[in-house]
């Protein structure tokens, strides 16, 4: 097969070409455009120049939204992590005969609809809601509680919808650890929690580090939960770019936004790269 | 304690898709608790909503496009990977997964961007295009894993035994890879039904699909037609994975027995 090195090519060239044509071109495009202009009847004028950008940091404004978004993407992974890390370590631990059937729950909700699994909590916390229908039944509250609308139920939303991720990536770097090392850790003197400590714990970094950046990057771009569970305040720098593009056709703008966007994850995704490698992320992804 | 925290998770995860499903039958007008008796009278509603049937036929026709797509131009290029050594392979490889990582607005405003430079209207095919981008590095994850697994020998011997390249391809490698194929091609689907937000900015009016109905729907609160609408999907995109495992495993056990 050695003198055949057109073949891999010819069976790349198809991939290539779309995710040339159709992903590469384009972002380029995004770039050049965040330099141009927009003319006051909103005609799009080919200049250089950084007014998008000077427009972007110009007030407080359009910062805090990405402020809010950094926010939320980090107590996101935050929770993702002690949420996914304990379940993770029961699937690591356990014998039981259930466990496939554990595990394809955990998996379960990849295949149910986004926009439906956020909807599902507008029943959960909303004024005529599961917990409000509850707390008022039993007494506990006269008038319903607001939890919907906020921070809390953007945060909601998104764990339901990253929290798989999560535990996928701790449990994959866990079942690669030999369990006879915290054995030995124990054997040697260690208490249960401190042979967790002290060995199982720092083995499964790769897995929680993965994890947290896959959390971090997917919250960074998230579009729906703020839009169906957040209020006015709760707006995501996704929010902003589809106004910007789609509601007020300001594409020099909305270019520079997403520019702005693309930037802040290239520079998180390279610097971790340049520390884990990313390939672990892939190679969970592949397993599911 | 872990046990009971991991029960508690589980409980957490599923008790809003549950409270969908259970709210879809709840013959009040509000679609909120509590149950007031069991009705079908949201189902029998949705199916006469002309739009949503649409929109459910779209989303159809297009998943499975996009599936099809996606994989006759994904299956190659895992082949590639895994089974030649090139220059500059691991780059590509990257580049052809990084659309994962590429936020999904950004890869909306950067299909539609470039499609009004070239002056074309938004139709059906950009809508196409883009769910193939979108679903093309989970397929090639799917496939590479896969292919990982079944050993060069095979091929190899065929080969030996005469078979040309493409042979050897259409009758050893390509039903070992079969599984993973299918595989491929439901998550595929699945990815370009489910899809809202890029979707948000490439449909027309016309190529309306269901997320996007449902997230217009929510505009004015959710009702129980929502919540119905949402059961249907439910049901729908949950037992596709499990019959399509059972079928695989059925067919699979009868034709090789294990592999």
């Amino acid at each position: 097969m050695k003198n055949k090195a057109w073949k891999p090519w010819a069976l790349l060239s198809p991939s290539l070409t779309a995710v040339f044509l159709l992903l590469v071109v384009p972002v380029c495009f995004v770039v050049v455009y965040s330099f141009w202009l927009r003319s006051p009847t909103g005609q799009d004028i080919p200049a250089f120049q950084l007014g998008n950008y000077a427009k972007f940091f110009e007030d407080f404004f359009y910062p805090s939204i990405l402020l809010n978004t950094l926010r939320v993407a980090i107590e996101t992974v935050f929770l993702c992590l002690v949420l996914g890390y304990i379940p993770a370590y029961f699937f690591y631990k356990t014998e039981s005969r259930f466990k496939p059937f554990l595990m394809i729950l955990v998996m379960l909700p990849f295949w149910i609809s986004f926009i439906i699994r956020t909807l599902s909590w507008i029943n959960i916390l909303g004024d005529s809601g599961l917990i409000n229908h509850l707390l008022i039944k039993f007494n506990v509250i006269n008038s319903p509680l607001p939890m919907l609308y906020n921070e809390g139920a953007v945060i909601m939303g998104l764990l339901q919808y990253l929290l798989p991720f999560m535990i996928l990536n701790i449990y994959v770097s866990l079942d690669g650890i030999d369990k006879s090392l915290a054995e030995a850790a124990k054997s040697l003197g260690c208490t249960e929690w401190q042979a967790f400590r002290e060995v199982t714990l720092p083995l499964s970094l790769p897995g929680v580090s993965a994890g947290s950046l896959l959390v971090f990057v997917l919250t960074c771009g998230t579009y729906l939960p703020p839009m169906i569970l957040g209020g006015p305040g709760n707006e995501m720098i996704a929010n902003l770019i589809f106004k910007r593009v789609v509601g007020t056709l300001d594409w020099p703008f909305g270019s520079a936004i997403s520019t702005i966007l693309m930037l802040l994850l290239m520079i998180i995704v390279y610097t971790y790269n340049r520390y884990m490698g990313i390939n672990q992320i892939f190679k969970t992804l592949s397993s599911k | 304690m872990i046990k009971l925290f991991t029960l508690l998770v589980y409980v957490w995860m599923f008790t809003p898709i549950i409270a969908v499903v259970l709210l879809a039958f709840n013959p009040q007008q509000f679609g909120s608790f509590p149950m007031e008796g069991v009705s079908f009278k949201w189902f029998v509603k949705l199916s006469h909503n002309s739009t949503i049937l649409d929109a459910f036929k779209n989303s159809m026709v297009l998943g499975s496009i996009t599936a099809v797509l996606s994989t006759a131009i994904g299956v190659p290029a895992a082949m590639a990977f895994i089974r030649y050594d090139f220059r500059g392979k691991e780059f590509l490889n990257t580049l052809l997964i990084a659309p994962i990582m590429v936020p999904e607005v950004v890869l909306g405003v950067a299909l539609l961007l470039f499609i009004r430079w070239l002056q074309q209207p938004k139709s059906f095919a950009l809508l196409l295009i883009g769910h193939v981008v979108l679903t093309l590095p989970y397929v090639l994850l799917i496939v590479q894993a896969r292919l990982v697994g079944i050993k060069r020998e095979y091929e190899e011997a065929a080969l030996s035994l005469g078979a040309n390249p493409f042979q050897t391809f259409v009758e050893i490698t390509l039903p070992l890879l079969a599984p993973a194929i299918f595989a491929g091609m439901l998550f595929a689907f699945t990815i370009s039904f489910d899809d809202v937000t890029a979707t948000l900015f490439w449909a027309t009016a016309k190529s309306q699909t269901v997320p996007v109905k449902i997230f217009g729907m929510l505009r004015n609160s959710i009702s129980p037609e929502i919540n119905a609408l949402g059961a249907v999907m439910i049901v729908l995109t949950v037992s596709m994975p499990l019959l399509a495992g059972y079928l695989s495993r059925k067919f699979a056990g009868k034709k090789t027995g294990k592999d």
